[in-house]
């Protein structure tokens, strides 16, 4: 009999072999996200730390990206994931997958290392190929670019053939031209302009319509997944579901665009357009909430898992307020002009982009960590009721909240004093930054920082143990029947 | 389980599907129509995004009562370093500037156009900026600046000081051309309020 409750690959199907690499490759990217997020912070309020050794602006290119990146990771490591159990057939290109994953870890190790030991070169074409296109959030420089747009390519052929192969869904479909739009907009930001209009106007296409479109469908696509997984949802009531999202998030999310094109340069008709569509994003987070807490709580909130369970709530939870409410504090040209580019952008960013997809990912991680170890029960048989998961919960939620609030505080301050008095000139930008509650903030910034590096140090210890024989009641394994 | 002739039509799976390829193909016609008409209008050289041999002009950023915003004002010829330019010697000023901006990651610490870091001042019309104190010594002081930022930081206070980034002075005095075009950019009135250096 194999042995229950240690790592064991053998309970694994091949898909799920690659994405777990792709989940571990995640962790550790995280670690590096938090580690110069600190670093940055730090650097923030105490200018000399670092100073001309690793500079603010390399600190939070590796934060940023790191994140990105991540992310990504835990995107393809999920739909690895679900593949073979949603096709009902083995993974095609089995060999192809490793070899997409060894392709895209080798460059990301290359990027970091030259983000961090060359940081920057002269102004020419060659250092925006060969280290930083010194763009926000897509600073890779372009022979990584390349490399990425293959290593996606491998794995949409992957999905695309498997599903082909084996059983297609509704889920399949909107998954599949989800994958395709999302490599496909990646190339909006692959060229090169000197013109900054022309620049951030594709830029935009590739962060906005990342995170406010086709994110938002993969994650849907997830979510409908482990919704059936985790409690038993029906899947035509799951399906629909999702293409109302799809309806709702793309109707709204694809000329939302326009929030971006308020002050770049761009006619002012984007002042309307933005303005107008992106206010109705909130509705397809509003529904999907609905959807999650209904769904959930019709099966009483009962699990195999309920770690992941938990994050996906928090997930449901954080994909509203921090995009929906947060994204729309600011979203209406009349406000915009005076939060535009100030810590109020960063406090939405934060509980963003940790409210709607680190939490997901987190709840892949346990999905994983559970057929992983022989597919166990993660429920009340875990020891001291599983305080690992539940601290680490919490500290990850408590910390980023009350960055999010610091942030908010400060953005207050700077669009009153910077923007809206000092009619944001240098000096006037000084003033704000010295305003005693802007320090304030930045001080508690710091102190949720904090909480927020020791809930992922526990997050970590969790995944490690969680489930093993000495981390149950009894020390007696209590398995699922499958 | 619920039987499928039961559901009512907007409550069914098919409606839903349909409407989703509609909606998700409507809204991407246009966007698409739209990115047309507006590549167009930010093109250099256009009335919004005016061409490189702006840098040959006086620039300012005046209040527009019919708009109710403020907009870039171009003015008589005002040469960058005194050199007049022609289109093409603009044009690779310009793109050396871009090229320096980019490959020196300004834009994780500063705000170009209110986009990008929040650790340093917003430089979409750094050109304009009072701190430079008035329009005679302006060129040299952010040369300087540029060139040895260490030593001649102001940081108000803070101790926030920009690093030496090692720019060469072709590099310095494109960023400088850069910055002078990009404070030509109407903007639909960011950032408002702005009080230009004396004119
Ligand atoms: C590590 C962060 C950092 C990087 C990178 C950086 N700057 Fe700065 N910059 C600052 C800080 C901080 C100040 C304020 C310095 C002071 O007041 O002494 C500043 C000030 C300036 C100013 C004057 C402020 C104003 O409003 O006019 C200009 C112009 C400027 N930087 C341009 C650039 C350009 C161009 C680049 C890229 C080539 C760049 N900076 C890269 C941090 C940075
Ligand atoms: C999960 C989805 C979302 C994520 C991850 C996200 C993330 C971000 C980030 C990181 C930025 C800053 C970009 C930069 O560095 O310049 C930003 C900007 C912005 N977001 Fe979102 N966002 C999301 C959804 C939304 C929604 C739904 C709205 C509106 C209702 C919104 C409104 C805005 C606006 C208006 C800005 C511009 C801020 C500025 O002018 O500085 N966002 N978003
Ligand atoms: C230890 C915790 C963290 C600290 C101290 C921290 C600190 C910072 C700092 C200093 C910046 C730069 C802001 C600026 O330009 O002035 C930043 C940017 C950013 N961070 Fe974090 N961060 C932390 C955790 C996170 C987490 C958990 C996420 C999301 C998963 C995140 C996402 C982002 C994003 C999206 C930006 C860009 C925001 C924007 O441009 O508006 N950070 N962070
Ligand atoms: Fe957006």
């Amino acid at each position: 009999m194999i042995n229950m409750h240690t790592l064991n690959t053998i309970h694994l199907n091949s898909g799920q072999k690659i994405a777990i690499k792709y989940f571990s490759m995640a962790v550790v990217l995280f670690v590096v996200q938090i580690v110069f997020g600190i670093l940055a912070g730090t650097q923030f309020n105490n200018p000399e730390f670092l100073y001309q050794i690793i500079d603010f602006n390399v600190n939070r290119m590796v934060h940023i990206n790191a994140m990105i990146i991540w992310l990504l990771y835990g995107f393809i490591g999920s739909v690895y994931w679900l593949i073979e159990d949603e096709a009902k057939t083995e993974l095609v290109g089995k060999k192809l997958a490793n070899f997409g994953f060894w392709v895209l870890t080798i460059a990301v190790l290359v990027v970091v290392l030259v983000f961090l030991f060359i940081q920057s070169g002269e102004g020419s074409y060659a250092s925006i190929w060969l280290i930083n296109e010194g763009r926000e959030y897509i600073e890779a420089p372009r022979w990584a670019d390349i490399g990425i747009v293959f290593v996606m390519l491998i794995f949409f052929y992957n999905i695309y053939a498997t599903f082909i192969k084996g059983k297609w869904s509704g889920i399949a479909g909107v998954l599949v031209l989800d994958l395709a739009a999302l490599a496909g907009v990646y190339l909006a930001g692959m060229f090169y302009s000197d013109n900054i209009s022309m620049d951030q106007f594709w830029w935009w296409w590739v962060v906005h319509l990342w995170v406010e479109a086709t994110w938002e469908v993969l994650v849907g696509c997830i979510m409908a997944w482990v919704l059936m997984k985790t409690i038993n949802a029906d899947r035509r009531i799951v399906t629909t579901w999702l293409y109302i999202e799809v309806t709702l998030m793309l109707g709204s999310g694809i000329l939302g665009l326009g929030h971006h094109y308020f002050w770049i340069g761009t006619p002012e008709y984007w002042l309307t357009i933005g303005g107008f569509f992106s206010a109705l994003e909130p509705i397809p987070l509003v529904a999907m909430l609905v959807h999650a807490l209904y769904d959930s709580g019709v099966k009483n909130f009962k699990s195999t898992n309920n770690p992941a369970l938990a994050w996906l709530i928090a997930h449901a939870f954080g994909n509203f307020f921090g995009a929906g409410v947060w994204g729309f504090f600011q979203t209406l040209p009349q406000i915009n002009l005076y939060t535009h580019g100030t810590q109020w952008t960063a406090s939405h960013g934060h509980l963003a982009f940790f409210g709607a997809y680190a939490t997901i990912n987190i709840a892949m991680f346990y999905m994983a960590i559970q057929v992983w170890r022989g597919n166990i029960h993660m429920g009340s048989s875990l020891i001291d009721n599983g305080w690992k998961w539940k601290t680490s919960l919490a500290l990850l939620n408590i910390g980023v909240v009350g960055m999010t609030i610091a942030m908010l505080i400060a953005g207050y301050k700077q669009a009153f004093i910077e923007r809206a008095v000092e009619g944001s000139t240098w000096s006037g930008y000084f003033k704000a930054q010295s305003d005693p509650s802007f320090l304030l903030a930045m001080d508690w910034r710091m102190t949720f920082g904090w909480i927020i590096a020791l809930g992922l140090i526990i997050l970590i210890w969790d995944l490690i143990t969680i489930g093993s024989h000495s981390e149950m009641k009894n020390n007696k394994p209590k398995l699922l029947s499958t | 389980m619920i039987k499928k002739d039961e559901i009512i039509w907007w409550a069914s799976e098919n409606f839903w599907k349909k409407s989703a390829i509609f909606v998700t193909g409507l809204m991407t016609l246009v966007l698409v129509l739209l990115t047309f008409d507006t590549v167009n209008k930010i093109t250099a050289g256009s009335k919004r995004v005016p061409a490189y041999t702006v840098i040959n002009n006086q620039i300012d950023y005046k209040y527009n009562k019919t708009r109710n915003m403020f907009e870039p004002v171009i003015g008589s010829e005002s040469p960058l370093f005194g050199n007049m330019l022609t289109a093409e010697e603009a044009e690779g000023l310009i793109n050396l500037g871009k090229l320096t901006i980019q490959a020196k990651n300004c834009m994780n610490c500063h705000t170009l156009l209110g986009n990008g870091a929040y650790y340093a001042p917003d430089l979409t019309k750094a050109w304009l900026d009072p701190g430079w104190g008035a329009k005679s010594v302006r060129e040299t002081l952010m040369l300087n600046f540029l060139m040895d930022p260490e030593n001649n930081a102001r940081t108000f206070g803070t101790n926030r000081k920009m690093p030496n980034l090692g720019l060469t002075e072709a590099e310095a005095k494109s960023i400088i051309a850069y910055l002078k075009w990009m404070s030509s950019i109407d903007t639909n009135g960011f950032p408002t309020n702005f009080k230009t250096i004396k004119q």
